[in-house]
């Protein structure tokens, strides 16, 4: 009890009125974290025994029930390399106007930022209904790779272009007057000297967006389509992981087994990518960068 | 510093790189508008609201079901997820020894990362069942409000806790010296200090609330109906639009452009909102 009453070194007056709040607030975090056990146990449970290096690399037979998951990993791989090839250079070239070349009131700056988090706030499936009207219908992609690809890079700008800006506004202002006193100009300043200490923000970025886009199903369903044969090229539908779990726990009779499986590939590649992108922004940055 | 080319050159790329990144949401909202135009003029706003159900087949497109469907899901999970957050965030700035804190922090990054198909097949199997023994059919609001809660709490839980976390630690200190009681500091001082940040929290959680899609399509059970009890299936607007999008056509496909539009609507309004409360900062 004595411990419990110490927070941080302050001391608070004991109370029996105490004993009641710390009661609620211990069980919510204990019911929270019970929770969180539960999911991730039952689906380690369930698919862990099921793979294996067949599993990861075997093409779907009958309707997933059995074979792996081999083509919709390699779809994952290229809808995921189309978004960030289009969303890094954009992101990365506004992050860089935002913190480098525009003052935090200007009307410009205000307008980007503010129009950026409505974006990072718009439901998945209405980006999905985007992407079908513009890459899919009115670009003529139809359900493809690629315009699965491009819906993605649009969800993922917001949260790549906060953190790289971050990154930048980390890199303290020694580098820049340094840089402007030995007569460099601001693209050698931004691209050798700024770029390099604002990379844990990129890479940040990067991880984060590759996390929501990987974790992403609603926005593909009209986009890159259900097609679970290995793509070919770009133009060619390909089935996304998350797309293949929806489907075989939705539509597949019998389905579930390997859903399970496909599901703890999913959540391993997000847990990976959650503890890195944890331990740089830790380690390197001055302030967490979180999705929300 | 002059200008060089060089410079100008890189402003000019960076600003249409802004623009570009700018402009994507005004695409989305005219597409949406341009979409949705055949449905507003043919069928009209009104019908939407007093056809007598949703039958497009028959020309009939009655939206009330799936809006109230959306309304009752995102009013139940945030009335479950909000104070669950909240105690969490109080949890790991004032009751958390430290180590635990920082795992528990872990725990709620990984809840936040975990896609929402992962949740709605968890929902499916697991939930779903139980609930369906409590009572049948299974697939039910409730379920999706469950699911809702989950999926949801780490966004008030991370904000809740950012927003607790900056406020002066002294106010605790003098708290202390007035012999005042932890939980005594924590309602009286701390959260009133914290509330705009909870405030905006409670706002984006909403926002998430009512844009999901997967999660509630997978455990609703997509009946469209105005739910008598919790362990009714509803169908969600989110849901509607991914169950139909695959065959509409005409006036029922602009339609469901229709709903997209109000959703988004009503996701513009609340992230102005929480910007409005916390004056801009809101990932901050």
């Amino acid at each position: 009890m004595r411990e419990a009453l110490k927070l941080k070194g302050i001391r608070m007056r004991n109370s029996k009125r105490e004993r009641w709040p710390k009661v609620v607030v211990w069980s919510a975090a204990i019911l929270i974290s019970t929770v969180f056990f539960l999911i991730l146990s039952s689906i380690v449970w369930h698919g862990i025994g099921q793979i294996s290096w067949e599993f990861i690399t075997a093409a779907p037979e009958n309707a997933g029930r059995a074979g792996g998951i081999g083509p919709i990993l390699v779809s994952t791989g290229l809808i995921l390399g189309v978004a960030i090839a289009v969303a890094l250079p954009i992101g990365l070239g506004t992050a860089i106007l935002l913190s480098e070349f525009t003052p935090r009131e200007s009307i410009f700056g205000t307008m980007v930022r503010r129009s950026l988090d409505i974006l990072a706030g718009v439901p998945s499936i209405v980006f999905g209904l985007f992407g079908f009207v513009l890459f899919s219908n009115i670009l003529g992609l139809g359900f493809s790779i690629l315009s699965g690809g491009l819906t993605l890079a649009c969800m993922v700008l917001p949260i790549l272009i906060r953190s790289t800006e971050e990154g930048f506004r980390s890199a303290t202002e020694e580098y820049r007057i340094s840089a402007a006193s030995v007569g460099l100009s601001k693209t050698t300043t931004i691209f050798r000297i700024l770029l390099p200490a604002a990379a844990p923000g990129l890479s940040v970025g990067l991880i984060l967006g590759v996390g929501r886009a990987i974790a992403e199903t609603a926005a593909l369903l009209y986009t890159s389509g259900y097609v679970d044969r290995m793509p070919t090229s770009l133009l060619d539908s390909g089935r996304a992981l998350s797309i293949h779990i929806f489907d075989l726990s939705m539509n597949v009779a019998g389905g579930n087994e390997k859903a399970y499986a496909s599901a703890l590939v999913l959540v391993s590649i997000l847990v990976v990518i959650n503890i890195v992108s944890f331990y740089i922004s830790n380690n390197w940055l001055r302030r967490r960068i979180t999705i929300i | 510093m002059s200008q060089r080319p060089s410079d100008a050159l890189l402003i000019w790329t960076l600003r249409t790189c802004a623009v570009t990144a700018g402009v994507i949401v005004v695409f989305i909202a005219l597409f949406l508008v341009q979409e949705s135009l055949p449905a507003l003029r043919s069928v009209g706003l009104l019908r939407f609201f007093t056809d007598s159900s949703w039958h497009p087949a028959e020309n009939l497109y009655n939206l009330t079901p799936m809006l109230l469907g959306t309304l009752f899901a995102m009013v139940g999970s945030v009335l479950i997820a909000t104070p669950l957050g909240i105690l969490s965030a109080i949890f790991v700035n004032y009751y958390a020894p430290p180590k635990i804190a920082q795992s528990y922090r872990g725990v709620l990054g990984l809840l936040a990362g975990i896609p929402s198909v992962v949740y709605g097949f968890w929902g499916l199997v697991v939930l779903v069942p139980l609930i369906g023994e409590l009572e049948p059919p299974g697939p039910s609001l409730l379920a999706g409000i469950l699911i809702l809660s989950i999926m949801i709490l780490p966004t008030i839980a991370l904000v809740a806790d950012s927003s607790i976390g900056s406020v002066p630690k002294e106010y605790m200190t003098s708290a202390a010296s007035l012999g005042l009681s932890r939980w005594t500091a924590i309602r009286r001082i701390i959260l009133p200090s914290a509330k705009s940040g909870l405030f905006t929290g409670t706002i984006l959680e909403t926002g998430r609330a009512i844009g999901e899609t997967m999660a509630v399509l997978m455990v609703c059970g997509n009946v469209v109906q105005i739910p008598k009890s919790l362990f009714e299936p509803v169908r969600t607007l989110t849901a509607n639009i991914a169950l139909e999008m695959a065959y509409a056509l005409g006036d029922h496909r602009s339609a469901l452009f229709v709903s997209g539009l109000l959703l988004m609507l009503i996701i513009v309004c609340l992230i102005l909102a929480a910007e409005w409360i916390s004056r801009g900062r809101i990932y901050a």
